[in-house]
């Protein structure tokens, strides 16, 4: 029996000095043999495990992590959360995301600081404020809250910007999503990780996948660093190694796996009580509850898995925060970092059944997987249990690169992707 | 970040380069008869090789010209640099 965190089991555990706190979840070895196995213990991962077991009653099912869960990008990215997508298919399966963040904590009883501080996007030139009054009627029509601001209604909600008309990009105008804000990353996959070892999910780290066994056209199981595991499905969910796992099994997917970086400052007091966007300059800006400016930056073009990308990038990224808030010129920088993203052609996911029975992919989230880790969960559990996707991420197939109904969000989304 | 050698101009930092992706993948030559699923395979499916791979780059901040590398995707390590139209070295 799990117990519950309270103010009642903080008091409780005050008293002991808060040495005899319950484990949120066990450390078991792989059974010979499950329903089905979930290949990545990130946040979508662990959320699809989660989903599994509580929407669809299997139980009977484990995470292999190959390092420690919430290893990879989970607890490398920005921790943006907001679903202004253009295109229908998008918005539907963002903004199912942002409503179920809405009452995550409650679900998981675990707080994982979901904070709706509102997200705003910058309009830097004529085609922007096109795109984006274009991309604010979309949102509205799809249900999606959003209102365009003008330069002086920017200044007035975010004043540390330099809206000054002659900076070299100036800020025309901006889009701001009231829902949307951040969420402590590292919670969501302990929140996630303890709700489903609670339901009896096997949670298993420093478990590699070796191989995909695979009789015919179906698969039979995994061989690990642990082991060979038994199982008739396994879903992969695997971020900027989804190729390695596919060629595994003798799988192309259309996938490039590149390093995508990000940077904190040194902690200050509060300054930016909002995120604030801008594609064309490329720049986001966020404050964590310590402090930090968490600092958003591009990606690198070639082909990587280093988990390191290159200085200009950041440099080009920290020449463009300086220009739109001056007031950041004497920050000091404390940590850099990279994590492998995998981005599709179009710059939309891959939520999927594949050729292959009882073989489904859930990748191809790029640089924007964060926000989507509780839909995506939700949706891909759904796939795996009917073996039919959602509607919700119909769209999303595998098929769509041979039938050419590709969800293109490059460059339509609020950010360049 | 790594420098890189091209074989036009010499040693220069990776800055001045653009990477192409996977290389040796060959324009179809009867593009109207290729069905659904081999465009598909040709323009959209890629190798995305952890490890050795071939691929293209331009010295886009250079000469322009373009040329072909094989480096390990793991750690960025370049292990040859040959010209268009050459035979890649046997791996």
């Amino acid at each position: 029996m799990r117990n519950k965190y309270s103010v009642f089991s903080l008091i409780k555990n005050a008293l002991s000095y808060h040495e005899n706190w319950q484990r949120a979840w066990k450390d078991p070895a792989p059974k010979k043999e499950y329903d089905a196995v979930i290949v990545g213990g990130g946040g979508h991962g662990l959320a699809t495990a989660y989903y599994l077991a509580k929407k669809h009653n299997m139980n009977n099912i484990a995470v292999v992590e190959k390092g420690w869960i919430g290893g990879g990008n989970t607890g490398r990215n920005t921790t943006i959360i907001r679903s202004n997508y253009l295109w229908d298919a998008s918005a539907g399966l963002y903004d199912h995301a942002l409503k179920i963040w809405e009452g995550l904590s409650q679900e998981l009883n675990y707080n994982v600081m979901f904070s709706q501080r509102g997200v705003m996007n910058l309009a830097h030139n004529l085609q922007d404020v096109r795109d984006l009054k274009r991309r604010t009627h979309a949102n509205r029509l799809n249900g999606i809250d959003a209102v365009y601001l003008s330069t002086e209604e920017v200044k007035k909600f975010c004043p540390i910007i330099n809206t000054s008309p002659d900076i070299r990009y100036p800020v025309l105008g901006g889009t701001l999503q009231r829902r949307a804000g951040t969420a402590r990353h590292d919670a969501v996959a302990w929140g996630y990780a303890r709700g489903a070892d609670a339901m009896g999910v096997d949670i298993i780290q420093n478990c590699e996948v070796k191989g995909i066994k695979r009789n015919g056209d179906s698969v039979e199981g995994i061989e690990t660093t642990k082991g060979f595991i038994k199982t008739k499905k396994i879903g992969v969910v695997a971020a900027g190694h989804s190729s390695v796992i596919a060629n595994m099994a003798g799988l192309r997917l259309p996938l490039e796996s590149k390093p995508l970086q990000a940077l904190v400052s040194e902690p200050v007091k509060p300054i930016i009580d909002t995120v604030v966007m801008s594609n064309a300059v490329h720049a986001y800006v966020s404050q964590s509850d310590k402090g930090e400016l968490v600092i958003g930056a591009g990606t690198d073009d070639y082909v990587s898995y280093t988990q390191k990308g290159s200085h200009q990038i950041v440099e080009g990224t920290l020449n463009a925060i300086l220009e739109l808030y001056p007031i950041f010129s004497r920050m000091r920088m404390l940590r850099q970092w990279g994590g492998i993203v995998d981005i599709c052609p179009d710059a939309s996911p891959i939520l999927s059944k594949t050729s292959i029975k009882g073989l489904y992919f859930n990748c191809g989230w790029g640089t924007g997987g964060f926000k989507a880790t509780p839909g995506s969960g939700d949706l891909f559990a759904h796939t795996i249990a009917n073996d039919e996707p959602h509607k919700l991420n119909a769209a999303f197939n595998l098929n769509r690169f041979v039938s050419g109904d590709l969800v293109d969000e490059h460059g339509a989304a609020a950010v360049a992707h | 970040m790594f420098l890189i050698n091209c074989p036009y101009c010499g040693e220069r930092d990776q800055q001045e380069f653009k990477a192409g992706g996977e290389a040796h993948i060959e324009r179809p030559k009867q593009p109207t008869e290729l069905s659904d699923d081999e465009w598909a395979e040709y323009l959209f499916m890629r190798k995305n090789i952890k490890g050795i791979q071939f691929e293209r780059w331009n010295h886009s901040h250079g000469c322009r010209k373009w040329f072909n590398m094989v480096r390990d995707t793991s750690n960025d390590e370049i292990k040859a640099i040959y010209k268009m139209g050459e035979k890649p070295p046997a791996q």
